[in-house]
């Protein structure tokens, strides 16, 4: 189950509209070990496109060397599909490389669809497996 | 020359769950196949038909192999090398 904060669901929901057409991406940080999002961080996505997403390899970069000196680790990996359903794509599948985050995706589709799509996922060896998300305040 | 490679969580498995490990190499291409040679297993998940897999990100200390010489690249004594995988998807 993926435990978060309502503050970073809007944030990424309003990160993802804001960023429309292309695709909005980021991540959540939490202290090492304890799989808490605590610190959410947008990416920008190099791709800038409606279809694919890519952080820029220096940001990349960075962003690990941070997590390691703050010992952090990365909780949630983030990106938003523009005019699909909230389900990891092919794509998503064969390039995620991060088996212990939860991989959440949001839909932009809630613009016009009446229920928000904020869905959180585990994806391991090829395997998707969808899991609970719990909303604190 | 011993040089350090940073991996990344999702090869540990090949590497006794070490977050780095010292090989030896003058080019990448040496330290490729040296990390092969004492982690077997881990070379085909680098590399696909001999060049670096799209999805993997290879840094000499601060820069990206793809703008430097990919696997030509020439590792210097001291240079510290980090593996990453591609955050992204569509």
């Amino acid at each position: 189950m993926l435990s978060i904060p309502r503050q970073y669901v809007d944030a990424i929901l309003q990160q993802s509209r804001d960023e429309y057409p292309d695709e909005a991406c980021g991540v959540i940080l939490g202290p090492a070990g304890s799989g808490s999002a605590e610190r959410l961080k947008a990416m920008v996505n190099a791709a800038h496109s409606p279809t694919f997403y890519e952080f820029d390899p220096r940001d990349l970069l960075a962003l690990y060397r941070e997590v390691d000196d703050a010992d952090e680790e990365i909780v949630v990996i983030y990106h938003s599909h523009t005019d699909t359903e909230a389900f990891p794509s092919r794509t998503d599948i064969a390039y995620a490389g991060e088996p212990g985050s939860h991989y959440v995706l949001v839909s932009t589709r809630a613009e016009i669809a009446p229920e928000v799509e904020f869905r959180s996922f585990r994806i391991i060896n090829g395997n998707v497996s969808e899991e609970e998300v719990s909303i604190t305040d | 020359m011993s040089i350090e490679v940073r991996i990344p969580t999702i090869l540990r498995p090949f590497t006794q769950d070490q977050k780095s490990v010292s090989v030896d190499g003058t080019t990448l291409q040496e330290i490729v196949d040296d990390l092969e040679k004492s982690y077997p297993g881990i070379g085909a998940r680098l590399l696909e038909n001999g060049a670096l897999r799209r999805f993997i990100n290879v840094y000499i200390n601060d820069e990206d192999v793809r703008f430097l010489d990919g696997l030509n690249s020439i590792i210097k004594d001291g240079d510290s090398i980090t593996i990453l995988p591609a955050v992204a998807g569509g």
